[in-house]
Formats: structure tokens, sequence, C-alpha cells
């Protein structure tokens, strides 16, 4: 479970890494609960948490919204590879600021990278709810999800 | 090590993402500061670093087969005057202190901006 103050850490995080490596910021829509694993988008970058915490943390978003993305990034490689890298990024950026409140025993590993609407497996404890923050870039919408016990 | 005007200085860039490494080599403005190369992870860039000899060297930390912090005790073992900037997502206090106790000269939290990245580099370079 997430206390108010550890959301609003990723909440924090997830605006600063648009205001600074987008240049443009994201607005954040109101977080909530839910239980079982999220839609997801075409790709999603997984971070899994260990130490003190454990669960995941992903960022999940559309191609078109990691393209303009990229643009803004002044990166003029769009392939699928490129995408991969991009989401990951994003999870490993946001997981790693973190750490600034969680302290170094909340360990991240190295991201790894789910394509497709529809991804094998996310791994997720039965019964455990996740938190989702809206994210809303540009006209874009993608999504952080936090399932940390 | 100082960023004498004139002088030529070999930085190698190791990150294990295309991007990051690329952004890097992209945004450095630093005078003098020729890419040798760059690598994806710590055995890569230990490799990498035997051949090419860099001066200044940006290191990840969160990296796949060696993390950044293993990699920058070995580096400075084989050199001791290389300059090293951490470049890493991981924010807390405690990274950044067993960062440059193995040895790194400076460190710089993701996301940047060009100029923090320029601004990083310049002081690694006084």
């Amino acid at each position: 479970m997430l206390y108010e103050q550890e959301l609003k850490t990723f909440v924090d995080g997830t605006t600063n890494f648009f205001e600074v490596a987008a240049q443009q910021p994201a607005t954040i829509g109101s977080p909530y609960l839910m239980e079982g694993t999220p839609a997801v988008h075409e790709y999603t970058g997984l971070i899994n948490i260990s130490g003190k915490r454990e669960g995941v943390v992903y960022f999940t978003a559309p191609k078109a919204m990691l393209t303009v993305l990229l643009m803004k990034m002044q990166e003029n490689d769009f392939s699928h590879e490129t995408m991969r890298d991009l989401v990951g990024e994003v999870a490993n950026t946001i997981s790693g600021n973190a750490r600034r409140d969680f302290g170094r025993d909340f360990v991240i590993s190295v991201p790894s990278v789910l394509t497709g609407e529809k991804p094998p497996q996310i791994p997720q404890k039965p019964g455990q709810r996740s938190f989702i923050i809206p994210i809303n870039w540009r006209s874009h919408s993608a999504k952080l999800v936090v399932s940390l016990t | 090590m100082n960023g004498r005007p004139g002088r030529s200085y070999k930085l190698m860039i190791v990150d294990d993402s295309n991007i990051m490494r690329r952004r890097i080599e992209r945004s450095q403005q630093f005078a003098g500061l020729q890419l040798v190369g760059t690598a994806g992870n710590g055995v890569e860039a230990l490799e990498l670093f035997r051949k090419t000899d860099p001066d200044v060297v940006t290191m990840d930390l969160t990296m796949p087969r060696m993390d950044g912090i293993e990699c920058i005790g070995k580096l400075v073992a084989m050199k001791p005057a290389v300059r090293i900037l951490v470049i890493s997502a991981l924010a807390d206090k405690a990274t950044a202190v067993e960062a440059m106790e193995k040895g790194a000269n400076g460190f710089l939290n993701k996301p940047f901006t060009d100029r923090q990245l320029n601004e990083a580099i310049a002081e690694l370079m006084r």
C-alpha cells in the first residue's frame, strides 16, 4: 500500500520528467486505485522494486506520444527499438528519482519493456492493488502505475 | 585536471540507454572534448576503456551485467587521473556519496537540461 506522501513522490517525479526532458509540462490527473492489472498502451517500461518495498512501477504510453516525446528530445530515430528504450528510460528515471524520498533501500531493477496492448503478463500478486497516475501531455494520454507492498 | 584551451581530452559515455548516450554526445559542448566511444554496461566500458584510454567518462549507475558503482572502482584502479561524471536517475544522497567514495568526481541527476550537463562537465574539467 502507498501513503499519500509516497504517491506524491511519483506524481512529482512524473511532472519533473516532462518539464525537464520534454521541456513541456504534463497535466497529471487525479490518481486512483484499482485491483488487478490496468490496461496498457503499446509500449510499457517496467521496473521491479525490491528492498524495503516490493512490487512494480511502470510507465505505459502510446506510440504517437512517444514519437512526439522523442522529437522534443531532439531524437531523429523513431524505430521500435528507440520506443522501447524510451519507455524504459522514463520508468527508470521516475523510479530512480523516488529514492530521493524512499532512500537507497528502495532498490530498482534495470528496465524491462513490454510491447503491445495485451502484453504476456505484468507481475502482480493476487489481490494487489495499484495506483494509477494519469498523464496528459499535449493531446496524448499515458499512465504511471505504482503497485507496491 | 585543468581543461586547458587548445588541449584535447578523450570522452567515453557509458549508459544502457541509446537515447541517453546520443543525448549526452549531442548536448555536451565543452571545447576539446572528443568522443572516443560509448558503452552500454560496465563490462563493455572496461573493454572500451582499455582500448581508448579516455580522460573523461560519463557513467550511468543502473545497468545490466556490471553496474556503474562497480565499474567506477575498476576504472579508477586502472587510471587514477580519470575524471568521472555520474549521470543517473538514482537521487538518494547515499548513492551519490558511494559513487564519490569509489572515485567519481561529479554527480548529475536525470532528467537534466543541456545547461546542467554542460555546467557539470565544466566543473569536472576544472
